[in-house]
């Protein structure tokens, strides 16, 4: 029997608290961007700059919002939205505290990893609707991006699967009461969290949109709202992304002394800043680096993880 | 293989460099609350100042409309019948939309007239308002000579008189004095 108050209830906390932490994260990123770059990011509007993300939106709503006459106009309004929708979707697995979770499913990690590729389709369905040569070239880097680092992101988290011997996403992070997969499987930690920077489009992995080269990459032509849309379906992507990361390699809500809802918060933001660090520090791979990086360094590595893991995990099942 | 070992042990050591910027503090200087200290000869706003006696300096030569590679000082030349037909600009307009504030004007300046002083904070929201005409260039000082005064000390050899032996005239200064 569902709780149907309760999952309401779980369900309004976890979209609004996504939805305006995506908000804030522009704020946070540029803000702690500046702290390492020696300067102070915006810092005006509000205590400290926090109402920064409130004038960014009402900005994006009052622009123009333009469809080019050459596009195609019906998957190019519906793209934006897919963005944020499989975003949100996956949201719904993430247990963030003991039975604080929009759906228990039993094939979680498979939810998660079918509502990534999902999200694939807005990048490949959005350069192709602009009809734009720079979206399109954008947008066929993304598909080689996300198709080769799709595969290992699957793979490199079955070794986490492995050891808790479950897809549900709260039987993994209990599986982590006493020890953190991270120690076990800092392998498949690395070729998942490298495989999660490429799916959200974050550096060093940030080729569909390098604005150096592309002029934006598959969203060149979105404007308005709707580009405001693919922000946050990217802001929501680095959220998920640290989210997933705690959960499977850093023991989710675990922790002491603290409520579990605030380690979680906790981790997750720690790897949030992470995430901004590595863009603050790191330079862009270069394409054809970036394929042969992914299927032949990481793709074996992950391989290899899975196939000791698998071994290690029969040996001790006897 | 050991290149991919340099390769990652960068990456951690580049991390780690940003990483500590966490701990400095910003170089920033917020400016409407804080101002950037400005040195005395910082080449800003142009103005046009006055000899001791609050008299113009400027003799209209155009020497700082020709030397301006922009082409941004406009004057015009005229006699004032009332101080020995002594040469004054009858209008002296400099459009500050093209100056470059490359201080030309002052350096071809031969009565110190035209000076750049430090104030930068020129902007305005119609661009026919950069264009400054005398009335806005004219200050009561004497901006960074406060003694200089063209006329006292311009005078030349003539056949009844030296260089500065003439009336209100001063004598010319010995350069090897001022040496340090």
């Amino acid at each position: 029997m569902i709780d149907w108050s309760h999952t309401a209830f779980t369900i309004a906390v976890i979209l609004g608290s996504c939805l305006t932490l995506a908000g804030m994260l522009i704020w946070v990123e540029r803000r702690l961007l500046g702290v390492w770059q020696e300067r102070y990011g915006p810092n005006r509007l509000g205590p400290g700059g926090c109402l920064q993300s409130l004038a960014d939106m009402i900005k994006i709503f009052t622009k123009e919002d333009w469809i080019p006459p050459f596009a195609d106009k019906a998957v190019f309004v519906i793209t934006p939205a897919i963005v944020v929708i499989t975003a949100l979707m996956s949201f719904a697995v993430v247990p963030i505290a003991p039975s604080f979770v929009v759906a228990d499913l039993n094939v979680g990690v498979m939810f998660f990893l079918a509502m990534s590729s999902l999200a694939a389709y807005s990048v490949i369905i959005g350069g192709w609707a602009s009809n734009n040569k720079f979206a399109f070239l954008g947008s066929l880097r993304a598909i080689a991006q996300l198709l080769s680092y799709e595969v290992f992101m699957g793979i490199s988290l079955m070794g986490a699967v492995l050891l808790a011997g479950s897809f549900n996403l709260s039987d993994i992070v209990e599986a982590q009461r006493h020890q953190w997969f991270v120690i076990p499987q800092f392998l498949g930690f690395l070729g998942f969290f490298m495989a999660g920077l490429a799916e959200a489009h974050r550096t060093p992995f940030d080729m569909p949109e390098a604005e150096a080269e592309l002029v934006a990459g598959y969203h060149s032509e979105y404007s308005g709202m709707k580009f405001g849309m693919f922000f946050v379906g990217e802001y929501l992507s680095i959220l998920l992304l640290s989210a997933m990361t705690v959960i499977l390699f850093f023991g989710g809500w675990h922790g002491p002394w603290l409520p579990p809802m605030v380690w979680f918060a906790v981790k997750m933001f720690g790897f949030i800043a992470l995430i901004i660090l590595i863009r603050a520090a790191w330079p862009r791979f270069r394409f054809d680096q970036l394929l042969s990086f992914g299927w032949k360094v990481v793709m074996p590595l992950a391989l290899v993880n899975l196939l000791v893991t698998g071994g290690v995990v029969l040996w001790r099942a006897g | 293989m050991m290149n991919t070992w340099i390769y990652a042990r960068n990456l951690i050591v580049g991390l780690w460099i940003v990483f500590k910027r966490t701990f400095t503090k910003p170089v920033t200087v917020q400016y409407p609350e804080e101002r950037p200290y400005l040195p005395p000869r910082w080449r800003g706003r142009i103005v046009l100042t006055r000899d001791p006696d609050g008299e113009e300096r400027c003799v209209a030569c155009y020497l700082c409309s020709v030397a301006c590679p922009v082409d941004c000082i406009a004057l015009q030349a005229a006699d004032n019948p009332e101080a020995h037909d002594r040469r004054y600009p009858a209008f002296f307009r400099i459009n500050f939309s093209r100056c470059i504030y490359c201080g030309m004007c002052e350096e071809a300046c031969p009565t110190n007239a035209i000076q750049l002083i430090p104030d930068f904070e020129q902007s305005e929201y119609a661009r026919r308002n950069l264009v400054y005409e005398k009335e806005d260039l004219l200050i009561s000082g004497t901006g960074k000579y406060p003694d200089y005064n063209f006329y006292r000390v311009a005078g030349v050899r003539t056949h009844d008189k030296d260089k500065g032996e003439g009336e209100h005239e001063l004598h010319p200064v010995d350069v090897r004095s001022l040496l340090p």
